[in-house]
């Protein structure tokens, strides 16, 4: 058994599960913004309002009688994306990236009948993805269209930009490239790799899977090194742009990058993973702790953005 | 990192501590309530036996019987008389045991039993007013010889006490002068005493004292002097001047004037023997105090079965403190929040290995069966309904089957919660769809880890009995668990997670 000790810890400054719990989430979240990020569809239409593009609706099931109209609504489609509107941690996400015959084809290969998906969406109304079992909403989402430049990277699925929000200021950010281990799913806890991307620029500092670091993509076998992210001011400003959207003060912000509709917001969570900071090689608390030492907070995204770039890279 | 605002909440926090703390204490200091069980206490019981020979007359017969005797507290009273009627009498400082009878021919033989703690503390209480003395009217030459001993002892002394000491002293054969020789003879020495300090203006009295040996018969009384300092009555040895009660001495009779009152008998006696006992010290504290005023707290007022309940409810708070030290503090994932403290209850009832094995074969049946349900395609809430059905199936059957096989263990496993059960299956197959079978794992057996260390904990005689006799101990485990409410420490399996961390450092 390895261990590393808690004053190591401190020196690099590792948030840890409960200090994030009881000093970041409980202080700067307010409990009646929970529902506006927990829930899929509000987010798409609160950051609607601020100019956060996100994937384009194809269809709200709200009750059980009209998961009928989803056959013919998908019919035409070559792919989508269902997602419970209150599940968490990437639970009860279906993507469909094509068709074969009457089957769809999932982001894993997978080919399953129209009745699997009638099914999930059932179970999506019934409560079972969402956060406390209560009764729920199923999205369809269009197919987000990952750009060719990051979508090499990743084994299946779309690879997105992780990045944490404190007090409207991206304090920290990686990009998340599914793996087999994680069924074409961005998330960390089920396999996918953690790429840490410097504040700074939007390049790649090291990458994790299952906490352990790696250098090569354990699928696609591509070095990890040397990734740029484009747009990497713009992407920062959307981030914190969520900012106002929502009044959270400390967040994750989803970001993917669409071939024809540049960044979108895929969603928010008010409770981000820890994991961020292994791929960042970094802990989290300088950056927090320079934020809540300001003075005089920025009070646009773009200088927020302009000033975690300048400032975070190097504590 | 900590705000001021914080303050309060650990003051809050270190007064539910302290106060669930200091109550216990108060309690087991007052109540004597044992911190550990099977605790040993040791209690005298005392068995006074009257004789007397009938005369076919109706019959009193009237046995004072202690009050409350300093040093010690009575526990019970009981008398045995077959065919007489029986009533303890309180009246004017005294307490009497009154047996009565139309007819009594021929030896008779009462008994009066009562048990003694022994008990430092007990006092009896201060007279309502101040006692009156009774002067006697003494004849010359005797009043000469009253007046001039008096007068010496008087010049002697400051107080009350040290008057009836030097009287003492000057009434004993070695200093006897002429006015003593005069007036003491062997039989009235006591009396005599009693009525001179009566006469100097001290109120006195006799009182009678048992002296405790184990398992002795035919135990004597002792006579003993007691005055009135203007406080309370002080017990004095009327040949020593040795003020207080001896540790081994129980005083039965004070401020009474007779021991034994037989009216319609002849040739009446009275004997006592004495045995010393144990009884376990939780019994004695509740039997002591029972109705008392300080029994408020207590759950033995309630009846029988809500006890045994409290018993089981009072355990809980103990598994909540273990879920949320190993999940705070040492940082295992368990299925459910709680689910582990609903198996260890249901362990409680079980007992570990029957119940671990009920258990789990309840749930790896259910997870078999559950996956058929779900290519059933059903709404969540008649699935979970169905599997409710399911796990009382298995359980009925598993219970039946082990019946059958000779095996009692079977039975056990009505003891979990059908419903808990039912939950955790699905959530264990939901979990195994969606992360795959060692995420079910890892939280499957830190579920049953903590189950059992909280099982482990509750199990306890001592948890049990400090629970349930020491309620008050719960807002300690409040405030221990709101303590950890605010931790913001790593936990034990970061220190381990965070590892890769190293290489930065």
């Amino acid at each position: 058994m390895d261990w590393i000790s808690p004053r190591a810890l401190n020196r690099l400054g590792m948030l840890n599960m409960n200090r994030r719990n009881v000093d970041y989430i409980a202080r700067y979240n307010e409990r009646s913004s929970y529902p506006l990020v927990d829930n899929k569809l509000k987010t798409k239409l609160a950051v609607a309002e601020y100019g956060v593009k996100t994937p384009q609706l194809l269809q709200v099931v709200k009750q059980q009688h009209e998961i009928s109209r989803f056959r013919d609504m998908a019919e035409g489609l070559a792919g989508f994306a269902i997602k419970p509107a209150k599940g968490s941690g990437g639970k009860g996400i279906t993507v469909i990236t094509g068709r074969d015959g009457d089957d769809y084809v999932k982001a894993s290969g997978a080919r399953v009948g129209a009745s699997v998906l009638e099914r999930h969406l059932t179970n999506i109304l019934a409560g079972l993805y969402s956060l406390a079992g209560t009764p729920d909403v199923a999205i369809v989402e269009s197919l987000v269209e990952s750009a060719p430049s990051l979508a090499r990277y990743s084994h299946q699925g779309v690879p997105d930009i992780r990045i944490v929000v404190f007090q409207g200021y991206p304090v920290m950010a990686m990009l998340r490239l599914a793996t087999t281990d994680s069924d074409g799913k961005a998330n960390l806890h089920q396999g996918a790799v953690g790429v840490g991307l410097d504040i700074g620029t939007g390049r790649s500092l090291n990458a994790v899977q299952f906490n352990r670091p790696i250098t090569l993509h354990p699928d696609t076998g591509l070095a990890l090194e040397n990734i740029n992210i484009d747009d990497w001011e713009e992407m920062l400003e959307m981030a914190s742009r969520c900012y106002e959207a929502t009044g959270l003060g400390y967040m994750g912000v989803d970001l993917v990058v669409d071939s024809n509709e540049g960044p979108l917001l895929l969603e928010l969570n008010a409770r981000p993973g820890l994991a961020i900071q292994m791929a960042n090689g970094r802990g989290l608390l300088p950056r927090l702790r320079a934020v809540e030492s300001l003075k005089r907070p920025h009070f646009t995204p773009g200088e927020r953005a302009n000033y975690a770039m300048k400032t975070f890279a190097s504590l | 990192m900590t705000s001021p605002s914080r303050l309060p909440f650990y003051i809050a926090v270190f007064l539910l501590i302290t106060a669930g703390i200091s109550l216990a204490v108060w309690r087991h200091i007052e109540l004597g309530i044992p911190w550990l069980t099977g605790e040993q206490r040791p209690v005298w019981m005392v068995e006074a036996r009257v004789d007397f020979d009938g005369s076919n007359e109706p019959v009193v017969a009237s046995l004072n019987v202690p009050e409350q005797p300093p040093g010690f507290r009575i526990l019970t009273e009981q008398a045995a008389s077959p065919g007489y009627g029986f009533s303890i009498i309180d009246k004017a400082g005294s307490r009497r045991a009154e047996w009565t009878k139309r007819e009594v021919v021929g030896p008779q033989t009462l008994y009066f039993k009562a048990q003694f703690i022994p008990d430092p503390n007990a006092e009896p209480a201060p007279p309502a007013q101040p006692p009156k003395t009774k002067r006697l009217f003494w004849e010359e030459p005797q009043a000469t010889a009253v007046r001039e001993i008096l007068a010496q002892a008087e010049a002697r002394s400051s107080t009350p006490e040290s008057m009836t000491r030097e009287l003492i002293q000057l009434m004993q054969p070695d200093t006897r002068v002429q006015n003593t020789t005069l007036l003491v003879s062997e039989a009235n020495y006591l009396q005599l005493l009693v009525n001179m300090l009566n006469h100097s203006g001290i109120p006195a009295r006799t009182a009678d004292g048992l002296k405790l040996e184990d398992a002795r018969r035919r135990q004597q009384l002792t006579p003993f002097l007691q005055i009135y300092n203007g406080e309370r009555w002080l017990t004095l040895n009327p040949k020593t001047a040795a003020q207080g009660v001896p540790e081994d001495l129980i005083l039965w009779r004070q401020g009474s004037e007779s021991l034994l009152d037989v009216v319609g008998g002849d040739n009446s006696e009275i004997s006592f023997s004495m045995l010393r006992q144990t009884v376990p010290a939780l019994q004695l504290a509740a039997m002591q105090f029972d109705g008392d005023g300080l029994s408020f707290l207590s759950f033995y007022e309630l009846p029988i079965e809500e006890q045994s309940m409290f018993r089981m409810l009072l355990l809980l708070p103990l598994g909540a403190l273990v879920v949320a030290f190993m999940r705070i503090v040492i940082g295992i994932r368990t299925s459910g929040t709680f689910m582990p403290v609903l198996i260890a209850v249901a362990f409680v009832q079980t007992t570990l290995v029957p119940g671990l094995v009920a258990f789990l074969s309840v749930v790896a049946i259910g997870l078999a069966m559950r996956g058929y349900l779900s290519s059933l395609n059903l709404l969540l809430v008649s699935r979970i309904s169905a599997l409710i059905i399911l796990v009382i199936f298995i359980t009925a059957g598993l219970s039946i089957f082990g019946y059958q096989m000779g095996f009692n263990t079977g039975m056990t496993v009505t003891f979990f919660p059908m419903v808990i059960i039912a939950w955790t299956i699905e959530r264990m197959s939901i979990l195994w769809e969606e992360e795959g079978g060692q995420e079910v794992l890892v939280q499957g057996s830190g579920s049953l880890f903590v189950a059992i260390c909280a099982y482990l904990l509750m199990s306890a005689p001592l948890a049990g009995h400090l629970t349930f006799n020491f309620p008050e101990l719960h807002f300690a485990i409040l405030g221990l668990i709101l303590l950890m409410g605010q931790y913001t420490g790593y936990k034990l399996s970061e220190l381990r997670r965070f590892t890769p961390m190293k290489v930065y450092d």
